[in-house]
């Protein structure tokens, strides 16, 4: 590696790994291997182990509404006869298998689905929509809603009995086996990635933060792609140690003055981040905590360990586990206000939001301010209200801060 | 220290507001225009104001605006949420109210409003029109109604129509297959008034309701949604005659506490 290339800030790392997993995807596809669409949130560790290369619809779709395209792919499904009340990565997922082509971002058609609901279980109908329109094996990994706080033995065997057959069923549809020492490697490696990122994201306790919070939602791209990979890992390190060396130096990567700290809770609004984005920051507003980055982490020792970390994903997690994990966040992270996007695609994340703000204001005492919008179709924002609810946020904001400071 | 004019603008989504008062407490002049944002309204508004106090927008120490025109209104001073001028408004019209339900043209909000008259916590409608100011326009529309005989049909209701659909659009059908069936108009506006009050209350129930209350915005004006509101929640609901100002009016208090020499 020359000096240059060593320099290359992480985010950059970054990006260039996330274009070359996907790369990969296309390369393998071309080489005649099978390649897989897959869950968000499914244990990357098989395929990563038995170097079957996957791509995922929902990065796709995020991807696809923040370049402009949410609402034209989104028409398209709605053309085709799915309701605009379903999730719109759906929808550009539906969309784009019917067209066979986008150009904000393609992928390349699956030989298999893998599907895991502990990010959405409307998903399972998505996936068995997609199996059906694309005649491939839809292989499902059925995480059952956490309703108490921890993961019991009786979950965590349900759980593995379908890891194991997914496996037998990934070796049969691809021909490939798995390697168990190889997974171990892999489970190890996504430790380390899982920790760094852990690790660069909890920097946003220092004061100021030192970055800018919505850098979260483009550097997790990789925490969800590659993190069975040692680049991911050691890109993750890079970042953290970056974040740590900017800490310790009172310095941040957000542009202006942190006047107001927040949590920003939900999917982002990819179609409308740059306004979403613009107006917090002309505001001196940072995003410091965030339940959606630290999300793409799983923290485990042995791989009946593994089962329960993947089913401790917050959107698959009883409401009192759910509400802690903010409020800790948020106590944790010095938030001056919360900020709840109420995201027509998710029903799942927003069904609670009215409770769980009502919730999360009376157990912090931060002003908290809900939006409409959606993850990827513009057409559920409203520039106008949005920025009014933000304007009065301020001023509760700036209200607390002046008779904090006795004035 | 001198007498200090400060001018408040509310540029709402249908209309525009301007209040002037003098050294923050004495209303000197008040103009209402039927326009909104990215019309003349705004500049109406202001005109109509500075003739009636006799003033000249030189001579006012200043201009804060609000509403959600309030980021193209040039020239102000200060620029304020409408959420925040709506409690000072409100505390100042209606003093010791702690919690507001202002209905305007295109949302409805619910504000608790500390002993100090400042905003403590909001709650927005989510989602549509449906609850609004826009909403009784357009049903008012389908009657061949104008949006002010609202109240005084209500008056002479005997009975109460249902109405249950969230959506403005479909209720709009809703009410013409009900004037299809020969209703009493009457109980048909009773109706639409209760169908309003419901969704207010519903978003008063989710922030909690602290008496006194109180209603700002143009839907204010109508007797016959307070009335409604009222029954639905079971409590008093003060209504100022100038409830329809409440956001100018507050933008104009919070000119004078910024620029007065204490500013808390």
């Amino acid at each position: 590696m020359t000096e240059s290339e060593e320099k290359k800030p992480a985010k950059i790392v970054l990006r260039e790994l996330q274009d070359r997993i996907a790369q990969d995807a296309w390369d393998a596809k071309r080489r005649g291997e099978k390649v897989g669409w897959c869950a968000s949130n499914f244990p990357q560790e098989i395929t990563t182990a038995m170097g079957i290369p996957v791509v995922y619809p929902e990065n796709m779709g995020a991807a696809v509404g923040a370049k402009g395209g949410g609402q034209r792919m989104c028409e398209h499904a709605e053309g085709m006869g799915y309701s605009n009340d379903l999730c719109s990565y759906s929808r550009i997922n539906f969309a784009y298998t019917d067209l066979k082509r986008c150009e904000e971002l393609e992928i390349p058609f699956p030989d298999f689905l893998l599907c895991c609901n502990n990010i959405c279980n409307c998903m399972i109908k998505w996936y068995e929509n997609l199996a059906l329109a694309l005649d491939v094996p839809l292989i499902l990994i059925d995480i059952p809603h956490l309703d108490a706080v921890t993961c019991d033995a009786d979950r965590v065997k349900y759980i593995r009995a379908q890891f194991d057959d997914c496996i037998a069923q990934l070796e049969a549809i691809t021909g490939k086996k798995m390697d168990y020492d190889r997974l171990k490697e892999v489970m190890d490696v996504s430790q380390r990635s899982s920790r760094a990122w852990l690790r660069a994201v909890g920097y946003m306790s220092a004061e100021p933060s030192p970055f800018s919070g919505f850098d979260i939602f483009n550097n997790m791209a990789v925490a969800c792609v590659g993190r069975g990979t040692v680049e991911a890992a050691e890109a993750f390190e890079q970042l953290a140690d970056e974040y740590e060396a900017l800490a310790k130096d009172g310095k941040s990567t957000f542009k202006g003055e942190e006047k107001y700290r927040i949590l920003f809770e939900g999917i982002a609004c990819w179609s409308n981040l740059k306004f979403t984005y613009k107006t917090l920051q002309s505001r001196g507003i940072n995003l410091t905590a965030s339940i959606y980055g630290p999300a793409f982490s799983f923290l485990y020792g042995s791989l009946d360990e593994l089962m329960a970390a993947y089913s401790y994903v917050p959107n698959s997690n009883c409401f009192e586990r759910e509400l802690q994990l903010r409020v800790d966040d948020a106590i944790r992270n010095k938030v001056d206000g919360a900020i709840f996007h109420m995201n027509r695609s998710c029903k799942h994340w927003s069904g609670n939001l009215y409770e769980m703000e009502r919730q999360f204001r009376e157990k912090t005492g931060v002003p908290t301010v809900a939006f409409d919008g959606d993850q990827s179709d513009p057409r559920c924002f409203s520039e106008a209200q949005y920025e009014t609810r933000i304007d009065a946020l301020v001023e509760l904001m700036e209200e607390n801060k002046r008779k904090e400071g006795g004035a | 220290m001198a007498e200090a004019l400060t001018l408040g603008i509310d540029v709402g989504s249908t209309t525009s507001k301007c209040v002037i008062l003098r050294d923050g407490t004495e209303l000197l002049a008040s103009s209402l225009i039927p326009a909104g944002t990215g019309t003349s309204g705004p500049g109406r508004a202001l005109a109509a104001a500075l003739e009636e106090a006799g003033v000249q927008r030189g001579q006012l120490a200043a201009v804060t605006a609000t509403g959600y025109g309030r980021n193209s209104f040039d020239g102000a001073d200060f620029v304020v949420s409408e959420l925040s001028c709506h409690a000072a408004g409100a505390a100042a019209l209606m003093p010791g109210v702690r919690t507001v339900v202002d209905i305007g043209g295109q949302d409805a909000k619910v504000l608790h409003v500390n002993p100090a008259g400042k905003l403590e916590r909001f709650l927005m409608n989510d989602k549509c029109a449906a609850g609004t100011g826009r909403f009784l326009e357009v049903m008012a529309r389908v009657l061949e109604l104008d949006v002010s005989e609202l109240a005084e049909m209500d008056e002479k209701a005997t009975g109460n129509v249902t109405i249950s659909s969230t959506c403005t659009v479909f209720a709009e059908s809703e009410v013409i297959s009900q004037l299809a069936k020969n209703v009493d108009l009457h109980d048909l506006v009773a109706g639409i008034h209760a169908s309003v009050a419901v969704r207010a209350a519903g978003l008063m129930r989710r922030l909690g309701i602290t008496e006194p209350v109180g209603m700002t915005g143009g839907v204010a004006r109508n007797a016959g949604v307070v009335r409604a509101l009222e029954k639905e929640l079971g409590v008093c609901i003060a209504v100022s005659p100038l409830s329809q100002l409440a956001g100018a009016y507050g933008a104009a208090v919070y000119g004078w506490n910024k620029t007065r020499r204490d500013p808390n």
